[in-house]
């Protein structure tokens, strides 16, 4: 394999696969271009979108020097269930650990519900060994109980492999020896320790987390694979890079040992994409907004640093307990159904028409009001530029409905139920974003609203409202926000080690000796990626609480530790930014020790998104036309631009709608929206920029 | 119809909503107690200034505290206009935790906050917090063996613990003297009020934005629509009377069971009278039911049925409770209360569910293993040197139900909380276990049989122990439901000194001395079948024997299938069991 250590003069490919579409963006720094392109997603083989995505662009596969790619392989395999059969080893009495859950039920009202385990019972068995809590031996391992459990797996046909062993986050003695025999019987590489992914208690996330990782880990395999195969054909032969949803990327030929990781990869990189995106233009604290067809994602970022999580729940019962951007799914998305309850009143989803039958007017056989049509019929998107559409349908037809089902029922007419529509989904949204951002002790006004996704642009002016967030920064390529992520993303390695000590009865060597053991695993990890990075950068945190309390807080630190005395400060000072309250007389504890070894990549420029020679000198001259769209209960002549013609410092009043291949922005009545150097819109909503504070 | 459009109307309602989730994350993010901020056993709401009826409350507060907040506010309101606690006065906030004055158990700490607008209250922003320990017999508050409520703990009338903003250190100070592991309760108490004041501060710039008239009448309008939706799905209930009943083991004092009988009547105006008639009289120990939490049970059953209907007095308007006067669901001071929320709530559901599937077969499951399953140890760890109480709660078996199986190992039907992980537990207390499985066999058997209970198996590592235990449906399996079986009974075994003894009361005993060595095994309920057993598709009981739920011999005696040797249904044997059963 080739290293790389710099591609700056090079062309670089990012490209994701998303539920609908996979996006290319290729940047070519020997000739300054940029190209970008949209594809469906072929689910079958996503590999086949991407190869198309590709020829394509231009490019020739052999031409580009390095490619990176965000992959949803893993997380539609889980979705789906369409995963490897993995069997699972345990601690004997604890084979039902990953079946039982914690005692939970899918919903709070409704006593419905199933849950079905990624490992079926019959392929979970048990063999003696039992470490306690203290990390002491009380049934040592048995390694031939070990082999004959092994053995009646592989003839069950069982293709990947968890050891999951009750304290093993405490002493892995049992599972690193059970490792150690099994990979003399076990016919592949796919055995996964519990304690490997994370060393954290809790026995059913870890062992979870294990599950996840084997359920995928042979499918990741074949799928890079047989990506590097086609794109070697092509004539790439180097090693590509795959996103993880730490927001890092690590080489094809590595990932998928660590499969779990590349859960959230899409997600994730448009978080990292706004971070760098916005970090060039002088904005480091960020809300991003992704509004797609089916769903939301809502991040938020604070001094160019996504927040980390390591406790994503997928789906019910489903946590994947690996450091990854905490990216908080909403379920609304332009699929969101909208209807009239018994109550009388107008209700926007959770209800979803998804892309299949999806919005009425792509005419998939979708004959139920939702949020994409609602904004077509008051003129915010022109129904002859929407991309996913099969057969073209009458925007009466959609009126139509709009009336029947919603209008008739609350005394309005189609267009107003329309905009209602927009009123009652903009605020459920703008709710569950403020949950996640503002709820959580931040200050909107401190904060800008990031916008991408095909319909992000088109609801965040009034989702800003709604948050009290001042600003909104819609990027040069929204709909493609992921690719770029792809482009931007350093290689990254994470750790955590459970330590769960009161910091007064912590010896700062203690952590000290982690930190360093965590450092060491890092840069070795680094030292096996194809790319040699341009510098190695570290980060490091604990995750504390209050003796007595149960959530974490994740206080950064800068190095190792000389006193307890500054982690305990520390600590406060983060405790009281969040709640406002301070507990001197509480003592507290530290939980875990994280370390971030990342390997920055070579920058890239990005002023070139939007061709400079393809924009128009006056901005009457990016006027595609004028149109009546519908604001606050009235229609508006309203400026329609070409967005990729806008001078590169416009400014403009709204009302204005910009549209662009892959995203059209609504500029709301009195909001003034301006453009930057880099290629970004910057909207300044009025209505909270006007409040005093 | 006010003049409000519709439109307004639904951005009220949800901002509302939004308003109390925001309180509920609050309380749950800033708390210290576990319990409340791992099992979320709390809840905050708006409440009207009027009577104190629920204009809003969180979607993640606890179930069983559906509409039971709006009991205690009523209360307070009455207090003010009788003379009988000091009138409010703005950033007042009001402790109360009686359980004869539209409570729950003593644990449950209610605060209650006067919103004010333009120097008149506007409504109340209430919360309420299960506290860890409030005093009385036992740590923790679940004594199987109180006879009278000052055995559970300190028992507060409303009085104001935050005069004007400031907290008062007298109150304070006599409660954290009457309470265990007091010097935690101010972390809770400040994030109890925390919620309190973001809801305030919420809802002060929903008023701004709106306009107070406009929101109060939206509330008054949503209020009215609120009971039209609840009426328009009881519309699909046939008119007629509906009977379920519940049994619940016996109080913990004398051994004897409790019945509660249910009738339900549909009546043509699409409302539902509930009458506890024949439901046997107040009891001796602790299983007795409030009011308030008798009527909350009714309604987070109802709201189990019906789950897409929002929270607010309105959704209760055409629930009709008669009064149980003179039996344990309304029991007046000082009968013993602790299991009311746990267990009787439980068991009152569980009456309602069996009413109900009758009616609304597609809509209602049969019998959930509806027990909190309290088991609480309390030693000294010579080893760490210090005392402590250690409480594990189970789940149970969900019930079969037209649309699938009964879920394994969920939570109380009142509850949402997460279980402690056993890493956690044995990290914490001189505690070692030895088996955590599922309880196979123990779902009923149905067309859709029950989902399976849990097997637990705890050892005393080190030092001496009590074991207490607050359980219920040992005696009685969860009720099937239209032809399926009842799931299989809860049981408890304690090996102590190597000799297995099993409480007198089954699920109930209090103070059981243990050593080191000493083991407690759980075995808990599995849910009840739906639909008759012998309508279950072969192929389904074939997957149940091969992933080890049930035993070939269950196969054939639940359900009548034969599996040969090679695990392949014997479909000539299966035909004849069939026909032979069925007949």
């Amino acid at each position: 394999m080739t290293g790389l250590a710099d591609h700056s003069h090079g062309i670089v490919a990012g490209i994701d696969v998303g539920g609908t579409f996979t996006d290319l963006i290729v940047l070519d720094m020997k000739r300054g271009a940029v190209k970008i392109g949209k594809v469906p997603t072929t689910p079958e083989d996503q590999s086949q979108a991407v190869l198309d995505a590709l020829s394509g662009s231009g490019y020739r596969p052999s031409e580009i020097d390095l490619i990176v790619h965000g992959t949803t392989t893993t997380t539609n395999a889980l979705l789906e269930r369409r995963i490897a059969k993995v069997g699972m080893i345990t601690t004997r009495g604890f084979r039902d650990v990953i079946e039982l859950g914690r005692r939970t039920r899918p919903n709070p009202y409704g006593l419905f519900g199933t849950f079905i385990p990624l490992i079926p019972r019959n392929l979970r068995l048990e063999v003696d060994e039992r470490i306690e809590a203290s990390g002491r031996i009380r049934t040592p391992l048995d390694e031939e109980g070990l082999r004959a459990a092994a053995r009646t797996l592989i003839e069950a046909g069982c293709e990947a492999l968890v050891i999951h062993f009750i304290h093993a986050y405490r002493n892995p003695v049992h599972e690193d020896r059970a490792e150690e025999v099994l990979r003399e019987i076990w016919p592949n590489t796919f055995i996964t320790t519990g304690h490997a992914l994370l060393s954290e208690a809790r026995e059913f996330e870890r062992g979870v987390t294990a599950a996840v990782n084997a359920a995928v880990q042979p499918i990741l395999q074949r799928y890079v694979e047989r990506m590097g195969g086609e794109l070697r054909r092509g004539g790439y032969a180097r090693d590509f890079l795959i996103m993880n949803g730490n927001g890092g990327t690590t080489s094809s030929s590595l990932v998928a040992r660590e499969a779990a990781k590349t859960v959230m990869s899409g997600p994730a990189s448009g978080v990292i994409a706004a971070a760098r995106t916005a970090g060039r233009a002088g904005y480091t604290n960020l809300i991003t907004y992704d509004m797609g067809g089916t769903s939301t994602d809502a991040a938020l970022i604070r001094g160019s640093r996504p927040l980390i999580s390591n406790e994503l729940e997928l789906e019910y019962g489903m946590p994947i307990h690996v450091p990854m951007v905490e990216v908080h799914t909403i379920g609304a998305g332009g699929g969101s159904l909208a209807k009239v309850n018994s109550a009388g009143l107008l209700e926007v989803g959770p209800q979803s028409a998804g892309s299949m039958p999806g919005p009425i007017c792509y005419g998939r056989g979708g004959d139920q009001p939702t949020i994409t049509d609602a904004n077509l019929l008051l003129g915010r998107l022109d129904p002859a530029r929407l991309l996913s559409v099969d057969e073209e349908v009458p925007l009466a037809t959609v009126e139509e409905v709009f009336r029947a089902n919603l209008g008739d029922r609350l005394g309005l007419s189609a267009v107003e139920a329309a905009g209602a529509v927009l009123k009652i989904a903009n605020l459920k949204m703008a709710g569950a974003i403020r949950m996640v951002s503002v709820a959580k002790g931040n200050n909107p006004r401190d904060f800008v609203l990031y916008a991408f996704g095909g319909a992000g642009p088109l609801h965040a002016a009034a989702i800003a409202r709604e948050l009290g967030v001042p600003r909104v920064m819609v990027p040069p390529r929204p709909g493609i926000t992921n690719a770029l992520g792809c482009i931007v993303a350093d290689l990254q390695q994470d750790y955590v080690n459970t330590v769960n000590t009161a910091v007064r009865d912590i010896d700062p060597d203690q952590l000290n000796g982690i930190i360093k053991m965590q450092v060491a695993a890092g840069l070795d990890a680094l030292g096996e990626e194809s790319i040699t990075p341009v510098k190695i950068r570290i980060e490091h945190s604990l995750d504390m609480q209050f003796v007595g309390q149960t959530h974490l807080i994740r206080v950064p630190i800068s190095g190792l530790v000389s006193k307890m005395d500054d982690i305990q400060a520390l600590f406060e000072e983060a405790y009281y930014s969040r709640f406002r309250v301070r507990l001197p007389e509480v003592r507290a504890n530290v939980v875990n020790v994280n370390t971030s070894v990342i390997g920055v990549r070579q920058e890239v420029p990005l002023d070139d998104l939007i061709p400079r020679e393809g924009r128009a000198p006056t901005l009457d001259k990016a006027l595609r036309e004028r149109r009546q769209v519908w604001f606050d209960g009235k229609w508006l002549e309203t400026p329609v631009y070409d967005r990729e013609r806008l001078p590169l410092h416009a400014q403009i009043v709204g009302p204005a709608i910009l549209e662009q291949f892959d995203a059209t922005t609504v500029i709301l009545p009195g909001d003034i929206a301006e453009g930057d150097a880099l290629g970004n819109i910057m909207i300044t909503i009025k209505s909270v920029a006007d409040e005093r504070h | 119809m006010s003049g409000i459009d519709p439109i307004t109307l639904s951005v009220i309602q949800a901002s509302l909503q939004q308003v109390c989730d925001e309180m509920d994350t609050t309380f749950s993010r800033a708390a210290f107690s576990p319990i409340i901020a791992e099992a979320d056993d709390r809840s905050d709401g708006i409440y009207s200034a009027e009577d104190g009826s629920l204009i809003a409350q969180g979607l993640k507060g606890l179930p069983v505290f559906v509409g039971t907040m709006q009991a205690s506010t009523r209360t307070i309101i009455e207090f003010i206009r009788e003379g009988r606690c000091l009138p409010p006065e703005e950033g007042d906030i009001y402790i109360v935790n009686d359980p004869y004055l539209g409570g729950t158990h003593l644990m449950d700490v209610r605060f209650a906050m006067p919103f004010y607008r333009n120097g008149r209250i506007f409504c109340w922003l209430s919360n309420i917090g299960h506290w860890p320990d409030i005093g009385g017999a036992v740590p923790g508050g679940f004594s199987a063996s109180a006879i009278s409520v000052e055995q559970e703990g300190l028992r507060l009338p409303p009085v104001k613990l935050f005069k004007r903003g400031v907290m008062d250190k007298e109150i304070f100070s006599i409660i954290t003297s009457n309470i265990r592991v007091a010097d935690q309760r101010i972390g809770d108490i400040r994030a109890q009020t925390a919620a309190l004041e973001v809801g305030k501060e919420r809802l002060a710039a929903l008023l701004d934005r709106y306009g107070d008239q406009t929101v109060l009448e939206a509330i008054a309008e949503l209020r009215a629509r609120s009971a039209e939706q609840m009426r328009s799905a009881i519309s699909r209930i046939a008119e007629g009377t509906y009977r379920g009943k519940a049994f619940i083991d016996s109080d913990g004092v004398v051994n004897e069971p409790l019945t509660i009988a249910l009738s339900v009547t549909k009546t043509s105006d699409n409302r539902l009278i509930f009458d506890f008639e024949g439901s046997s009289p107040p009891c001796k120990g602790p299983m007795n039911s409030v009011l308030a939490t008798t009527h909350s049970s009714v309604y987070l059953a109802v709201r189990h049925i019906f789950p897409e209907i929002p929270l607010s007095a309105g959704a209760f308007d055409p629930l009709v409770i008669k009064r149980p006067a003179g039996t344990f669901l309304d029991a007046q001071y000082p009968r013993p209360v602790s299991g009311c929320a746990a267990e009787v709530s439980q068991r009152i559901a569980e009456a309602v569910f069996a009413a109900l599937v009758q009616a609304l077969p597609e809509d209602v499951t049969a019998a959930p293993a509806g027990s909190s399953g309290n088991f609480a140890l309390g030693g000294h760890d010579p080893e760490r040197g210090r005392d402590y109480v250690m409480y594990q709660i189970s789940g149970g078996g969900y019930g079969g139900n037209a649309r699938e199986d009964g879920l394994t190992n969920g939570c109380s039907t009142i509850g949402i909380s997460k279980s402690p992980p056993v890493e956690i537990t044995e990290q914490v207390f001189p505690v070692h276990f030895l088996e955590y499985s599922l309880r196979e066999g123990s779902g009923g058997a149905g067309r859709q049989r029950g989902g399976f209970g849990l097997i637990y198996e705890i050892e005393l590592l080190r030092g001496e122990a009590m074991a207490s235990f607050v359980m219920d449906h040992g005696r009685f399996g969860p009720q099937g439901a239209l032809g399926g079986a009842d799931g299989k009974p809860g049981e408890i075994i304690v090996t102590r000194g190597g000799l297995a003894h099993r409480p007198a009361h089954i699920t109930k005993e209090q103070d059981i001395p243990l050593s080191a060595g000493d083991r407690v095994r759980v075995e808990t309920p599995g849910g009840g079948g739906y639909g008759h057993a012998l309508e279950r598709d072969p192929q389904a009981v074939l997957r149940d024997v091969l992933l080890g739920y049930y035993t070939r011999e269950e196969a054939e005696t639940l359900f009548a299938v034969a599996i040969s040797d090679a695990s392949e249904i014997d479909e000539e044997r299966t035909a004849s069991l069939r026909e032979v059963k069925a007949a």
